[in-house]
């Protein structure tokens, strides 16, 4: 039998990648931990031990269980509502990153998936309240005003089945994604335009036409109060995804069977890209367009495949976290994109683009955003820390590079890094 | 219809205002993004160093408020348009003055910020695309933590209104002054509503700025050896230039002027208020600068088209020149998203035709490596 030879794993590839990213995350909490540090000591109202709690909160904010009603210490333990909501905010999470890291192996920067996913969630949200299910347990529950609703839509008569709604409203998002990817691909493969700047001007693009859509449309939340900035919940229209009986595991929480599509999908982009001649492709492409351009592939092909490809992700991503039925849109987007497609960056990198460990760095995404919400929730600091961290972390996998380098220096004594 | 009416009417004053007001800060930005990219490092951070220096201006006024030098100078000129006070141009000077601080303190602090960004790309010859994601993400993070530890809510506001400290009014010039309950001086003119009435002198010293930053980068042996390393830097490097400290300067200037740009844009559209977004301004400015080609006079026409543009969506419902309660742009009946999307779109248009002949600095984005040479 083989003996564990720890030198022998620590001269793999592979294990510099996880251990330079683990580095990142480390000099990523550290750095959010001096924030912590200054500004609570800087500031008269709050202690040490303020700041003690800080820092416990935003590394371990996931097994917070509260205060404890007498002492007021903080309590930690399992907490299977923040379990399952770290899934749940962990799904379009995951599939942004895949979204970043597959256009990432074609040697593509998508900037682009947060105006993939807005017009994935425009065309999701669309087809799931467009097409009357007339089951929706809120449509009774609203006493027949969302029916009023679809009745001013002209949408009464026939009905169709939820799944089928379902089915229809995903791959619409995905097919919007795809197409807002796409784009950009097209300009980068037939204009040789830098898809960096055209992905930025797509985003904003997107911002402004989902605004313009849903100005438009009439699925503005009219049913309840204080709600007309939002689009109605999917679930309006009897439209959710199932829960699997996650939620029996995880009571209170906001989880959905959308976790397991996400995985699964996580694992089909790796298999097309590690098991396929077309992942084949994607890959020389990213490592060298003109050779893999003289070794036959076609390049504008692939370079056009991937972003529309990533595009799809990201809109899947959306049209999982919309069809989760408990979440709603605030349809005024033209001001700000959403965060989660540029956490798709971050998500992607920390995994070093494999789509394997993007379910990971996904995850551990999901939980840093659960401690800053902890964070929030229970001391004077607020949840933007654990922005700050994410920032960081990008900011050193920008020189990724030269960690892993700096790793293997030490290790061989400057010979590999000189190679 | 009177075109000459027209010309003078208010809402062309209005527009005329309008746009230099969302011109500005748009130009000056994009100049900002000039000397980084010029100097060969693309600088996409824009966004975040003008979410950074809106956040620092916003924070100084507001901290030297707190400290009450410039109370009196404010409460005067407060009363002066009712026609309660004494007007006297001391005062102004020193309001502006307090300006022109704030934007000296904002442009050093932000300078600072971009070291980041330089030190990332030229050092440790990062990806600058990555590096420049990294701190668009920083700032509005760190913006945010620290606005609502400081003001435990969202946003950051200063005491007072800006318009009362940073703004020109005409009653300043002995217009417009509230006489009795009903009766005024004589109103500016349409010359003074445009330029003078209601503006920030801050935006015209920004104008100033970008003039004299231009003639810089292209009358001065400096702007030509800045130029040289985004174009060729082995070739600068060869004649003696120190390109690592060119492109120090670049990219340190440039953070200088976005964060300029942001805090004027923080000033003139957000009552002088921080809350970590400037609405993809800095994004835009990005476009301006690829639309004017990486060059300051093309960039000063493309922003002020964007302005424009940006001032239309803003308040088209109003716009009356004729006066006669028409609302010309909104009987057109596009709807305000579109003007909303036209720069974006335009920008991507323009980069579809020009790409054949784009003049983007031929080494930006590619670290400078002495043994390249």
């Amino acid at each position: 039998m083989k003996r564990f030879d720890l030198r022998e794993l620590m001269g793999k590839a592979g294990f510099k990648t996880v251990l330079a990213s683990l580095i990142s995350i480390l000099i990523g909490m550290a750095v959010g931990a001096v924030v912590i540090i200054i500004s609570g000591l800087t500031n008269d109202n709050l202690g040490g031990k303020t700041v003690l709690e800080g820092i416990q909160l935003v590394t371990g904010g996931l097994f917070s269980t509260g205060r404890n009603a007498t002492t007021g210490a903080l309590t930690f333990g399992f907490n299977p509502q923040l379990m399952g909501n770290m899934l749940f905010r962990a799904m379009p999470l995951i599939m942004t990153g895949l979204s970043v890291a597959l256009a990432n192996k074609t040697g593509l920067f998508n900037i682009g998936a947060p105006g993939q996913y807005l017009m994935g969630t425009a065309a999701t949200l669309y087809i799931a309240l467009s097409l009357p299910t007339g089951t929706g347990e809120s449509l009774q529950r609203v006493s027949g005003e969302f029916a009023t609703h679809m009745e001013a839509l002209g949408m009464t008569g026939a009905t169709y089945p939820a799944w089928l709604v379902w089915v229809l409203a995903f791959i619409g998002g995905m097919l919007a994604g795809a197409l807002w990817g796409a784009i950009p691909g097209l300009l980068k493969a037939v204009l040789n335009i830098n898809e960096v700047l055209a992905c930025i001007m797509t985003n904003w693009i997107a911002a402004n036409v989902v605004t313009w859509i849903f100005d438009a449309s009439k699925l503005q939340n009219a049913v309840e109060n204080t709600k007309r900035a939002y689009i109605y919940k999917t679930s309006f229209n009897g439209v959710q995804t199932s829960k699997l009986g996650l939620d029996k595991l995880l009571p209170n929480s906001q989880v959905s069977g959308g976790i397991v599509i996400a995985i699964l999908m996580a694992i089909v982009v790796y298999i097309i890209l590690n098991k396929t001649t077309f992942g084949y492709e994607l890959k020389a492409c990213g490592s060298n367009r003109f050779a893999a351009r003289y070794a036959g592939i076609r390049d504008k092909r692939s370079i056009v495949i991937s972003m529309a490809m990533a595009g799809a992700l990201a809109g899947a991503g959306a049209a999982l976290y919309y069809l989760a039925g408990n979440t709603e849109l605030y349809w005024e987007t033209s001001q700000s994109l959403p965060a989660v497609g540029f956490n798709g960056i971050p998500v992607a990198l920390l995994a070093a683009n494999n789509p394997i460990g993007v379910i990971f760095s996904g995850l551990f995404m999901s939980m840093l955003e659960i401690c800053g919400q902890k964070l929030k929730d229970l001391t004077a600091f607020n949840e933007y820390i654990t922005d700050v961290i994410i920032a960081v972390i990008v900011y050193l996998s920008a020189f990724a590079m030269l960690i892993r380098i700096l790793l293997s220096k030490r290790k061989s004594g400057g010979k590999e890094a000189l190679k | 219809m009177d075109i000459l009416a027209i010309l003078q009417s208010d809402s062309m004053a209005f527009l005329i205002r309008q746009t230099l007001l969302f011109a500005v800060p748009l130009m000056i930005v994009a100049l900002a993004g000039v000397f980084s990219e010029r100097s060969g490092v693309i600088n996409l951070a824009l966004e975040g160093i003008m979410i950074f220096g809106a956040f620092v201006g916003v924070l100084f006024v507001n901290s030297i408020e707190k400290l009450g030098w410039f109370q009196s100078a404010y409460e005067t000129l407060k009363l002066v348009p009712s026609g309660k006070a004494e007007m006297d141009f001391s005062l102004l000077l020193q309001t502006q003055g307090f300006a022109l601080l704030a934007m000296a303190v904002t442009a050093v602090v932000c300078c600072i910020f971009s070291m980041l960004l330089a030190f990332a790309a030229i050092h440790l010859r990062a990806d600058q695309t990555i590096a420049g994601t990294a701190l668009n993400m920083l700032a509005p993070a760190l913006v945010l933590f620290l606005v609502r530890m400081i003001a435990n809510q969202n946003t950051l506001n200063i005491a007072g209104e800006a318009s009362s400290w940073f703004m020109l009014k005409e009653s300043y010039f002995g217009f417009g002054i509230k006489l009795t309950r009903t009766t005024k001086t004589a109103s500016m003119g349409f010359l003074g509503q445009a330029f003078i009435n209601q503006v920030y002198p801050m935006t015209y010293v920004c104008i100033l700025l970008f003039i004299v930053m231009a003639v810089f980068m292209y009358k001065t042996r400096f702007g030509l050896r800045l130029r040289a390393c985004g174009e060729n830097p082995q070739a600068a490097d060869s004649l003696g230039i120190n390109v690592f400290k060119m492109r120090y300067a670049g990219v340190g200037i440039s953070g200088a002027l976005a964060g300029i740009g942001g805090f004027l844009y923080a000033t003139t559209t957000m009552n002088c208020s921080s809350n970590g977004d400037v609405a993809g301004f800095g994004f835009l400015a990005l476009a301006v600068m690829i639309f004017g080609n990486w060059k300051p006079g093309n960039i000063a026409m493309a922003s002020l088209l964007f302005g424009l543009l940006k001032c239309i969506s803003a308040s088209y419902s109003t716009l009356d020149f004729n006066a006669d309660r028409v609302y010309e742009f909104a009987q057109l009946g596009i709807s305000k998203h579109l003007y909303n999307l036209m720069p974006y779109i335009i920008t991507l248009v323009v980069l579809a035709f020009t790409s054949k002949s784009s003049r983007a600095p031929k080494a930006e984005g590619i670290p400078y490596d002495k043994s390249t040479r």
